[in-house]
C-alpha cells in the first residue's frame, strides 16, 4: 500500500456532485459561478482552474448552469440516485435509468 | 477536481473564501424606486419602472439572469385572454377566474388585461413565443397565420377539473375553445429581462438579500423610505434610501419540511424562496391577508421523485398514462380530449386504487409517448418540457441518456410513491400583503407584485402585476418628496443581521430550520385546536429566545441562510396568528380546525387581515370581492395606460 494522506473530514455533503465538471474541458469561465441562484459554486483559487462545487446540498435541481454553460462537455447534470428518472422500452419491456 | 473535499485532499487545506470580507461594513445608494427581488415580477417592475424615465434600484439575493422560480424558464403565459385567438373577453375571463372565494380579483384583472401586452413587450426584448422555426407545423393548436401555440388548458372553463362532459361527442371542438394559454420558449425569458434591464440603467445588485424595510423617521406603519440589504457573498450592509419600494420577493419558504435527502428541494422552489419579503413587511406594519390558508404539499418534497420525472405530472400536456400491461388509465392528460383538465376527481382516483388493489391494473405506470402522433409528442417534450421552469435539464439529460420518446414509455411515480403526508404542509401562494388597484400596500410608499399579493397565480401574474407595480410606483414618486430614514432602525437591524457572525459554535442554520419545520409539523398541521395552535406559538417563541441566540454562521453565504431562517420564523409566527383569530374551518383555505368542524360557516366567509401597530397586531377583515366592479376599478385607474411599450418613445 502506497502511503495515502488521510484527512479528518466530516462526513459528505448528500448528494455531492449535482454536476460533473470535466477539468479538461472546463476553461474556468465562471459562468456557472455567477448564474447559479444558490451560489452552488465557488471559482477555483487558480485562475482559468474548473469551479468547486461548495453548496452541493443546496441545489434546487433547475440545470442552469449546465443549460448555460459556453464550452461543450465541460458540465454535465448529475441527477442524484434517488432522483434519476427511469423508462422502458415499449416493444421489449426492456427498463433503463438515467 | 470538482468538490469542496476533492479541492482539499489535492491541495492539503481549504479553499479560502473567495470574496472579500466585509461583514457589516456599509454601502449606501439613493434611489427613486427600489425593487426588493429580482425574478420575474421583479424584473418587470424594475423595467416598467425604469421605462418611466424614473431612477431604478433591484436587488436579487441570486443572480438575476436565471434566479426566481421563473428563473430557468417558462412554458405556460397561463393566462392571455386578450390575445388575438381568445374567443373570450378579458373582463368577463378574469370575473370568472375571481370566481371564487379568497381569490385576488385586482391582479386577475391587471393579469387579464394585460399579460398580453407583457407578452409582447418580451418578445421585443428577443423572448420566443411563436413557432418562428414552423418547428410545430401541425400540431394541434398551432395557428399558422401568428405561429402563436395555444396550449388546451383552460379549453372550456379556468378550471383544472375535470369537465362533466368529457367524452361526450363533440366536447371542446377547436373552433370553440377558449384560446386563452400561450405555450411559450419561456427559457430565453429571464437572461433577457436581466439584459433590458441593464439598458435601461436599472442599478442591479446581485447577492443582495433583502432584510428589512425602513419607515420614515423608524415609525412602524409610516411611508417606507428605504430598505437595507445583506451581501451574501462579502457580508457587506446595503442602505438603500428610496421614494418607493416595490416588493418582489418570493412566497414562503419550506416551513414544514427541510428534507435531509434533498435539501435544497424541500418544497417546490428553491431554498431562496424564504418569505423575507412578507417578514419585511410585516415588520414595517403592512396589512396582510389569508395568513391562514396552507395545504399539503403534493409534489417535489425532496422526499419523492422530483416534479416532472414522472409521467402524468403538469405539463405532461396529451400524454396517455397506461399500466404494466399498456392498458389507458382514466386519469386526466391536461390535452385537447379532457380540455386541459389536470387533477383526477376524487371518484376516479378511488377507482383506479380499487382497480390496482383487485388486479385490473398493473403497476407501475407509464407516460405512453409512443402512442402520440410524432408532432404532439415532440411539441409535449421539447416545448413544454424543454422550456417549463426546472425540466429542460431534464430533457438534455434524457436525450443524452438514450431516452427516445418515439420507442419509450416514461415511468411514473403516482401511486408507487404514496401520498404526501398531512404535516408536509406549505403557506403557499395564498397569503401575502394586501394591496388596493394601484397595488400599493396598507403602508405608503410600499407597493407589491407577483407571489408578493395575497393569493397570486402564475408567471404571467407576476409578469403583468410587476409591470403594473413599476409604473404605479413611478408615478408615485414623482409627487412626492424625499423620506428621513432612522439610524435607529438601521443599527438595530445591524445588530440583528449581524449577531450569528460573532458566534463559531451554537446552531447552525440548517438545524434551526429543522426544529421550525418539526414545531409546524407537530402543532399547526392537519389537526388545528386552539390548545395546538397556542403550543405551536409557545414552541417557536421558545425558539426564537433559546435557540436563535445561538445562531452561528462561519460566512456570508450561511449567515444569508442564517437570516432567511429568522424570516421564516416570523413568517411562521404570522400563520399561527391568523389561524387562531379564524375561528372556523374553512375548505378553500385548507383550514380544518377540530374545535370549529364547520366547514366554512356564512359569518365567517370574510378576508382576515392582520397587521402591527405599535408592534401589537391589529386584525380586521373585509368582505369577498373587497375590490368591486373589476372593470371599473381597472379603467377608473388606468386612464393613462399606453399598452405596448414603443422602444424609441
Amino acid at each position: 500500500m502506497s502511503e495515502q494522506k488521510v484527512f479528518a473530514i466530516p462526513n459528505v455533503q448528500t448528494p455531492s456532485m449535482p454536476v460533473i465538471i470535466n477539468p479538461d474541458a472546463c476553461i474556468g469561465c465562471n459562468k456557472c459561478v455567477e448564474i447559479c441562484p444558490i451560489d452552488v459554486f465557488i471559482p477555483n483559487p487558480k485562475k482559468g482552474g474548473p469551479p468547486i462545487i461548495l453548496h452541493a446540498e443546496e441545489c434546487w435541481y433547475c440545470g442552469c448552469c449546465a443549460c448555460d454553460c459556453p464550452t461543450p462537455g465541460a458540465m454535465t447534470f448529475n441527477w442524484p440516485l434517488p432522483l434519476k428518472p427511469r423508462w422502458r422500452n415499449k416493444e421489449t419491456g426492456a427498463v433503463s435509468q438515467l | 477536481m470538482a468538490t469542496w473535499h476533492e479541492y482539499l485532499i489535492n491541495e492539503g487545506r481549504p479553499p479560502e473564501w473567495p470574496y472579500p470580507i466585509r461583514f457589516g461594513q456599509e454601502q449606501e445608494i439613493d434611489t427613486d424606486v427600489l425593487v426588493i427581488g429580482g425574478g420575474i415580477a421583479g424584473c418587470w417592475a424594475a423595467i416598467s419602472a425604469a421605462r418611466q424615465g424614473v431612477r431604478v434600484a433591484l436587488l436579487e439575493k441570486g443572480d438575476v439572469s436565471r434566479s426566481g422560480s421563473g428563473g430557468p424558464g417558462c412554458d405556460h403565459w397561463c393566462n392571455a385572454p386578450a390575445n388575438p385567438l381568445s374567443r373570450v373577453d378579458p373582463d368577463e375571463w378574469a370575473l370568472r377566474m375571481a370566481d371564487h372565494p379568497y381569490s385576488n380579483g385586482i391582479g386577475l384583472q391587471i393579469q387579464c388585461r394585460e399579460d398580453y401586452d407583457t407578452l409582447l413587450e418580451m418578445e421585443q426584448m428577443g423572448g420566443k413565443i411563436r413557432d418562428t422555426e414552423d418547428e410545430y407545423v401541425g400540431a394541434e393548436g398551432r395557428d399558422d397565420e401568428t405561429k402563436f401555440m395555444i396550449s388546451p388548458r383552460y379549453g372550456v372553463s379556468p378550471s383544472y377539473a375535470p369537465d362533466p362532459h368529457i367524452g361526450e361527442p363533440g366536447f371542446n371542438p377547436p373552433e370553440k375553445r377558449n384560446n386563452v394559454v400561450i405555450r411559450v420558449w419561456g427559457s430565453t425569458f429571464k437572461p433577457l429581462l436581466k439584459k433590458e434591464c441593464k439598458r435601461l440603467g436599472v442599478q442591479i445588485f446581485d447577492r443582495v438579500m433583502g432584510t428589512s424595510l425602513l419607515n420614515e423617521n423608524g415609525v412602524q406603519g409610516a411611508r417606507v423610505v428605504g430598505a437595507t440589504g445583506l451581501n451574501s457573498r462579502t457580508g457587506e450592509f446595503l442602505i438603500f434610501r428610496a421614494k418607493a419600494v416595490i416588493l418582489a420577493a418570493s412566497g414562503a419558504g419550506s416551513m414544514w419540511l427541510m428534507s435531509m435527502e434533498h435539501g435544497g428541494y424541500s418544497n417546490m422552489h428553491s431554498r431562496n424562496d424564504s418569505g423575507d419579503g412578507t417578514a419585511m413587511a410585516w415588520k414595517a406594519g403592512a396589512s396582510l391577508t389569508m395568513m391562514e390558508r396552507t395545504g399539503t404539499i403534493g409534489i417535489a418534497t425532496g422526499l419523492k421523485h422530483k416534479w416532472y420525472t414522472g409521467a402524468g405530472d403538469a405539463s405532461y400536456e396529451n400524454v396517455p398514462i397506461v399500466d404494466a400491461k399498456g392498458r389507458r388509465l382514466p386519469y386526466p392528460i391536461q390535452g385537447w380530449e379532457d380540455a386541459g383538465a389536470m387533477s383526477p376527481t376524487a371518484e376516479t382516483t378511488e377507482k383506479i386504487h380499487e382497480a390496482i388493489l383487485n388486479g385490473e391494473y398493473e403497476l407501475p405506470f407509464y407516460g405512453d409517448f409512443p402512442a402520440m402522433s410524432e408532432v404532439e409528442r415532440r411539441t409535449t417534450w421539447n416545448l413544454m418540457l424543454g422550456e417549463e421552469s426546472t425540466t429542460k435539464i431534464l430533457v438534455n439529460t434524457m436525450k443524452d441518456g438514450g431516452f427516445d420518446l418515439g420507442r419509450d414509455q416514461l415511468l411514473s411515480y403516482k401511486f408507487i410513491e404514496g401520498q404526501s403526508l398531512p404535516q408536509w404542509r406549505d403557506a403557499g401562494y395564498g397569503g401575502g400583503l394586501l394591496v388596493d388597484w394601484n397595488l400599493k400596500t396598507t403602508v405608503d410608499g410600499l407597493y407589491a407584485a407577483g407571489t408578493q399579493t395575497f393569493s397570486p397565480e402564475d408567471h404571467s401574474y407576476c409578469a403583468a402585476t410587476g409591470r403594473y407595480a413599476g409604473r404605479k410606483a413611478a408615478a408615485y414618486i414623482k409627487e412626492v418628496g424625499e423620506g428621513q430614514i432612522s439610524r435607529d432602525q438601521i443599527e438595530k437591524e445591524k445588530n440583528r443581521i449581524f449577531a450569528p457572525t460573532k458566534r463559531t459554535g451554537g446552531i447552525e442554520w440548517k438545524e434551526l430550520h429543522n426544529g421550525l419545520t418539526r414545531a409546524m409539523q407537530y402543532f399547526v398541521s392537519e389537526f388545528k385546536t386552539e390548545r395546538l395552535l397556542k403550543m405551536g406559538l409557545e414552541e417557536i417563541e421558545r425558539i426564537e429566545a433559546e435557540a436563535v441566540p445561538q445562531l452561528f454562521a462561519l460566512d456570508p453565504h450561511k449567515l444569508m441562510r442564517s437570516i432567511e431562517d429568522l424570516s421564516m420564523i416570523e413568517y411562521a409566527k404570522i400563520i399561527i396568528h391568523a389561524m387562531l383569530a379564524r375561528k372556523a374551518s374553512s375548505a378553500a383555505l385548507g383550514l380544518k380546525r377540530i374545535d370549529y368542524p364547520e366547514m366554512d360557516p356564512p359569518e365567517w366567509d370574510k378576508y382576515l387581515t392582520l397587521k402591527l401597530v405599535n408592534d401589537q397586531i391589529q386584525f380586521g377583515e373585509l368582505p369577498q370581492r373587497f375590490w368591486g366592479d373589476m372593470k371599473q376599478q381597472y379603467e377608473a385607474h388606468n386612464k393613462d395606460y399606453t399598452g405596448v411599450y414603443t422602444p424609441n418613445k
